[in-house]
């Protein structure tokens, strides 16, 4: 039954590519069986909707004049500073950033209302946005100070660059201590009052092609709204974990670095965020087609939340000692049924993760790819798989002596 | 003159071994209906009433109570969800003390049931994308 992405692309052309989400091709597997699911399916589109912190954008000022140089300067957008240690007038902006005067953490847990995520979705929502610079001048560039509005329609470029986005798997958080603590996985209750979690599940991307066989670099994608493209595996991408004997990584494993143009993005799919106590970040929307070429990769996006687990971690010690302990694992069945246990106790569940959003980007892009309007790519190179040799390295501190 | 008035109690975690609510029937004469409590020892309790009594009464019943540390919320206080932000994650529903925002297990979207909020504010800040305000 092989089909190649060329085949698939002619059939998307003339209409008549047959395209289901990752949670329905459950249903229909069910129903016809591999084989028969594997010669009728096209593509299956999955989601994801999450806070995702490696995420920021490059941004092409355009020149004033007389002309400033702002690499190397200090620029500030809506009082957010942005990295400036690059080209004349280009800029990065991390979805983590915060304005110098934030009151940070100083009365515990700080609030953190508005960073980076925040003028990123501004921008994107077409919103005139803040920019201060000063420069120390130089003979071709001799502006020091330059205080203006800009808005994304008159930026040369503006560009999406996320890092290390939708993470195959992740934590799940729990607090044993006998304080509420308030982390990146949102506020947990003392003496195990919550379970957070933060994944899509069985309609997640790279839940879905655990092995990376079609999704490499090159790979178009829905990035917020607009198309974006696999840039490269993502920082912290780990392949070599345990999995369960279906494929599937039982703890956080692969990651994707994605690029997109931010001027064709929804501020709908990127949501500046706050995080109570810990900090500012961005949730960001991704879905990735997966081309049906073969039956065992469309037996990969037959997984479901009853077959997904993810570790159970306690972020009061554990994590931030860096312990490799784990509390026991759950599926992503469980977590979504609203309470697990842990260690004998009834434990209630709350996701970061939008799996409604989730469920609505992955239909988004198989209307786009029903009419015609999204066709596939072949990977250029794949990402780095098990057998890669890759490991999860921690910082190895060496004392600097004098 | 009667009133009758919703108030949201806080009781900090050292009050809440002292019978102040059986201080308010007896000495200040207002009955009660408790909406919600939610009492455990040496933690902050949480208390919905309506209090019904003599206007006199009532002015100086809040007054005893607020003498004695408990912090006082009027229910006119709203808190609404701006629905163009919530994301629908879930993060609040472990939060809500009351299932005011409970998910759909069908559609995984969270509901908020205006009728069951206590206004007791706790979603606001660890909402994420801060979709829940409060309204005066």
């Amino acid at each position: 039954m092989a089909k190649t992405i060329a085949e698939i692309n002619e059939k998307i052309r003339q209409g008549q590519a047959v395209v289901v989400t990752a949670e329905e091709v459950i249903g229909l597997v069910a129903k016809k069986g591999v084989a028969r699911a594997a010669r009728e399916v096209d593509v299956v589109t999955t989601g994801t909707f999450s806070p995702m912190c490696g995420s920021g954008a490059f941004f092409n000022l355009g020149h004033s004049k007389p002309r400033i140089k702002v690499g190397g300067g200090r620029a500030y957008l809506n009082d957010v500073p942005a990295y400036t240690g690059i080209a004349a007038v280009d800029v990065f902006l991390g979805a983590t950033a915060i304005p110098d005067d934030d009151p940070r953490n100083r009365v515990h847990p700080g609030p953190f209302n508005y960073g980076g995520g925040h003028v990123i979705e501004e921008l994107v929502a077409r919103r005139d946005v803040r920019l201060v610079v000063a420069a120390y001048g130089t003979d071709c560039y001799p502006r020091k100070r330059l205080e203006t509005w800009i808005n994304i329609k008159d930026l040369n470029e503006a560009v999406l660059f996320n890092m290390r986005n939708a993470y195959q798997n992740y934590n799940v958080a729990v607090n044993l201590s006998d304080k509420t603590i308030y982390t990146y996985m949102g506020e947990l209750k003392p003496d195990l009052g919550n379970a957070n979690y933060c994944s899509a599940g069985q309609l997640s991307p790279l839940l879905n092609d655990p092995y990376y066989k079609t999704i490499g670099i090159g790979t178009r994608i829905f990035l917020a709204g607009g198309i974006g493209y696999v840039a490269w595996h993502g920082t912290q991408h780990n392949p070599d974990v345990l999995r369960s004997p279906g494929g599937v990584p039982r703890r956080g494993a692969g990651t994707l670095a994605v690029i997109g143009d931010l001027k064709q993005m929804n501020p709908r799919w990127l949501a500046g965020t706050s995080m109570l106590g810990y900090g500012c970040t961005i949730t960001v929307g991704i879905g990735i087609p997966i081309p049906i070429l073969s039956e065992e990769i469309l037996r990969y996006t037959a997984v479901k939340d009853e077959e997904i687990f993810a570790p159970i971690v306690d972020y009061a010690e554990a994590y931030p000692q860096r312990s490799p302990d784990i509390l026991g694992e759950v599926s992503y069945g469980e977590l979504k049924g609203g309470r697990i246990s842990v260690q004998g106790k009834e434990v209630l569940t709350a996701s970061l993760s939008s799996y409604p959003r989730a469920v609505e980007i992955a239909n988004m892009l198989k209307d786009w790819i029903i009419k015609g309007e999204f066709l596939l790519t072949e990977p250029v190179v794949p990402l780095p798989g098990v057998e890669a040799g890759i490991t999860f390295k921690p910082l190895k501190e060496r004392p600097i002596e004098e | 003159m009667a009133i009758s008035k919703r108030v949201v109690l806080h009781f900090p975690p050292r009050l809440v071994e002292q019978p102040i609510i059986y201080q308010l029937v007896k000495d200040y004469n207002l009955v009660l209906n408790i909406l919600k409590a939610s009492v455990t020892p040496k933690e902050e309790g949480l208390m919905v009433l309506e209090l019904s009594g003599a206007r006199e009464d009532y002015d100086r019943g809040i007054q005893y109570l607020q003498e004695t540390g408990v912090r006082i919320q009027s229910l006119g206080q709203n808190v609404m969800r701006n629905d163009a932000r919530c994301t629908h994650c879930g993060a609040c529903v472990v939060i809500c003390p009351t299932g005011a925002l409970a998910l759909d297990p069908k559609t995984r979207m969270v509901n908020f049931y205006e009728d069951r909020c206590t206004a007791c504010e706790l979603c606001v800040l660890p909402c994420p994308p801060r979709a829940m305000e409060v309204h005066f």
